[in-house]
């Protein structure tokens, strides 16, 4: 088995004249927490559609946890835990509901699965919510639950799109708490944000635009190399610099 | 691990079985819709199915005015054959009646009537209102029966007084109506409405049952988890098919003790096989609910099945005079067969030894349309 939990290699995908990620060349080690940044409509979701394997290619090469997007998406959806920028879970069911649902569609034996739910309730603070419907749970609450659903099968791959946008401080602190504990048990995690503070925690970054991999390393060397203070500095940068290139080759044309 | 991805997993099976009702108890009032509308829809239209005509109302214009012209009345009305609406002394008059629909049928005795038939012959006239075929021959079926028994009789009372004794007619018929001996419509068409009931509530129900995630989003959380478009499709089948028989049964008990209608087959059988037809239906609703991207999508498919149903099964009128190429479209609906059962066990008390074919095309059905929804449905964005 390879050091890698994720290789990409010109992974590129196209809509029709639009392509969305292009040429994606990526290596992230097992029990990373990789974070992509970008701006929306960069390429992030798509890319990580692919990753889960819901989204076929159109051209390139990628695996993940050793198997590849194309030919294995259903061996990768064993293994990988999900949580989608938009909260996907049942609103009419209890947040139990919600847990002993997914608990059971990833195959979980009732035993392991009752001490696996009060584990992730505990850590994630829903222990007194378990009834309550989940439509009826606030911004923070939701996304709470939502990562507690995508940890319940013990994942070896967690990705998490935009996790914490729109949530309280407080839901923010425990996230990355748990994400940071997963280092522990070698889980590898892949996750977008927004939140410059957030990236810094990663192990590596990287930074997406018009789909393409603009920058890809560690975050403090990233900032040395590009000679910027804060991520925030070469996020704009970045964008600045990308946008006036892109000016430039349409007008050569 | 392969080896649990490969597998049907029957604890991944029983989850969504689960959910479904958990999500179903969760919203009563669209249980509630799905038990009650089909009684109520079998209550009104089993009335509304109705086809028996009971009298027909007749306009007189007797310009005879006679004993004998009286007597000819009398024949028409004495059995509620004809209900005489009014007497009228013009063609004019019974042209209006007739053009404001109040009467179907117009009788006008000559001047000279009781002359004539005891004479020669006299011709009465008969006007039908042939706007619906229906009515129009059942009036005209009648006034002719009755006008060759009373001419009969005239002519018997003619040759008794002529002391001419043949009384007996050359051919005499003995007629057994099989089935359906009172010959009243509810009889064929409350077996035949609890099946067209049936597959529109289940059709409407399940049509909804995975595009409904698809919209609120779920579907994409479901898509990344390990379960098997197999394991879903069965999984969202099962609860519907409780409720489906649940509905079928209070559709049925309507249809036996209110409208009286009898089982003259099996009941068993015709559980059986009711339960073959609701799971087709499911079936195609689920496929409708796969190809459909939204509700509203899935909504317009599913009536493109359910009305021309209604026609092309045979419901209304029967498939035999329908032209080939629409009968063989009739054939495509699983309705279709389940008239042909229906009817078949309430009236004429067949077994599976006449209803074998209708069963199997009814199976393949089943399996066909699963196979197509769980290949239709991908696992992608």
């Amino acid at each position: 088995m390879s050091e890698y939990a994720i290789i990409c290699e010109g992974l590129t995908k196209q809509f029709g004249q639009i392509i969305a990620v292009n040429s994606i060349n990526l290596k992230i080690k097992k029990g990373t927490i990789y974070g992509i940044l970008g701006p929306n409509g960069s390429g992030k979701s798509t890319l990580i559609h692919m990753l889960c394997g819901v989204l076929p290619q159109t051209s390139g090469y990628g695996s993940v946890l050793g198997y590849d997007i194309r030919k294995d998406p259903e061996k990768i959806k064993q293994r990988i835990g999900y949580m989608s920028q938009k909260f996907s879970l049942y609103l009419e069911l209890t947040v139990l509901e919600n847990l002993q649902f997914y608990g059971e569609v990833y195959g979980i034996k009732k035993d392991k699965l009752k001490e696996r739910i009060k584990h992730l309730v505990e850590i994630t603070g829903l222990s007194d919510r378990l009834n309550q419907r989940s439509g009826t749970l606030s911004g923070g609450w939701k996304q709470r639950l939502a990562l507690c659903c995508a940890l319940l099968h013990e994942p070896d791959f967690l990705i998490l799109d935009e996790p914490t946008a729109g949530v309280d401080p407080v839901s923010r602190r425990i996230f990355w708490d748990i994400i940071q504990s997963l280092r522990e048990k070698e889980v590898t995690v892949l996750v977008t944000t927004h939140y410059m503070d957030e990236a810094l925690i990663c192990d590596e970054i990287g930074f997406i635009y018009f789909g393409r991999l603009l920058v890809n390393g560690k975050p403090n060397e990233i900032l040395k190399q590009h000679h910027v203070e804060t991520l925030d500095e070469l996020f704009i940068k970045l964008v600045k610099q990308e946008e006036a290139s892109s000016i430039f080759q349409k007008g050569s044309v | 691990m392969d080896e649990k991805i490969k597998k049907f997993c029957s604890i991944r099976f029983q989850s969504i079985i689960k959910k479904e009702f958990m999500q179903i108890k969760k919203d009563p009032a669209s249980l509630a819709i799905a038990l009650i509308l089909p009684v109520m829809l079998v209550l009104l239209l089993g009335y509304a199915m109705n086809t028996d005509i009971k009298n027909i109302n007749l306009a007189v214009w007797d310009q005879s005015q006679t004993k004998e012209s009286r007597e000819l009345i009398q024949v028409f009305t004495r059995q509620n054959d004809f209900h005489l609406f009014s007497y009228t002394h013009s063609y004019n008059e019974i042209d209006y009646l007739l053009d404001k629909g109040d009467i179907h049928t117009a009788l006008i005795i000559p001047k000279d009537f009781s002359k004539n038939i005891k004479t020669d012959t006299s011709t009465v006239q008969i006007i039908i209102d042939g706007s619906d075929p229906t009515y129009a021959k059942e009036a005209l079926s009648r006034s002719q029966n009755l006008l060759l028994n009373y001419s009969t009789s005239i002519q018997t009372k003619m040759l008794e007084r002529n002391a001419i004794n043949e009384k007996s007619l050359p051919i005499k018929s003995e007629t057994n109506i099989l089935y359906n001996p009172t010959m009243e419509s509810l009889n064929y068409n409350i077996p035949a409405l609890i099946g067209l009931v049936m597959q529109e509530v289940i059709l409407i129900l399940t049509a909804f049952a995975i595009v409904r995630e698809k919209e609120h989003g779920t579907m994409a959380q479901l898509i990344v988890t390990p379960i098997r478009p197999l394991e879903l499709i069965l999984g969202k089948l099962v609860p519907y098919i409780f409720i489906g028989l649940l509905s079928f049964a209070f559709v049925l008990i309507v249809g036996i003790w209110w409208f009286n209608v009898s089982i003259a087959g099996s009941i068993y059988l015709l559980i059986g096989l009711s339960i073959l037809f609701l799971i087709a239906s499911l079936a195609i609703g689920l496929f409708i609910s796969v190809i459909a991207n939204n509700q509203l999508q899935a909504m317009y498919m599913a009536f493109a099945v359910i009305l021309p149903s209604v026609i092309l099964s045979g419901f209304v009128f029967p498939r035999e005079t329908m032209p080939t190429f629409i009968q063989m479209l009739g054939g495509l609906i699983p309705l279709t067969y389940f008239l042909e059962i229906l009817r078949g066990i309430f009236l004429k008390g067949v077994s599976l030894d006449i209803l074998w074919l209708q069963s199997i095309v009814l199976l393949t059905f089943i399996v066909i349309t699963c196979i197509a929804t769980a290949s239709r449905f991908k696992k992608q964005l």
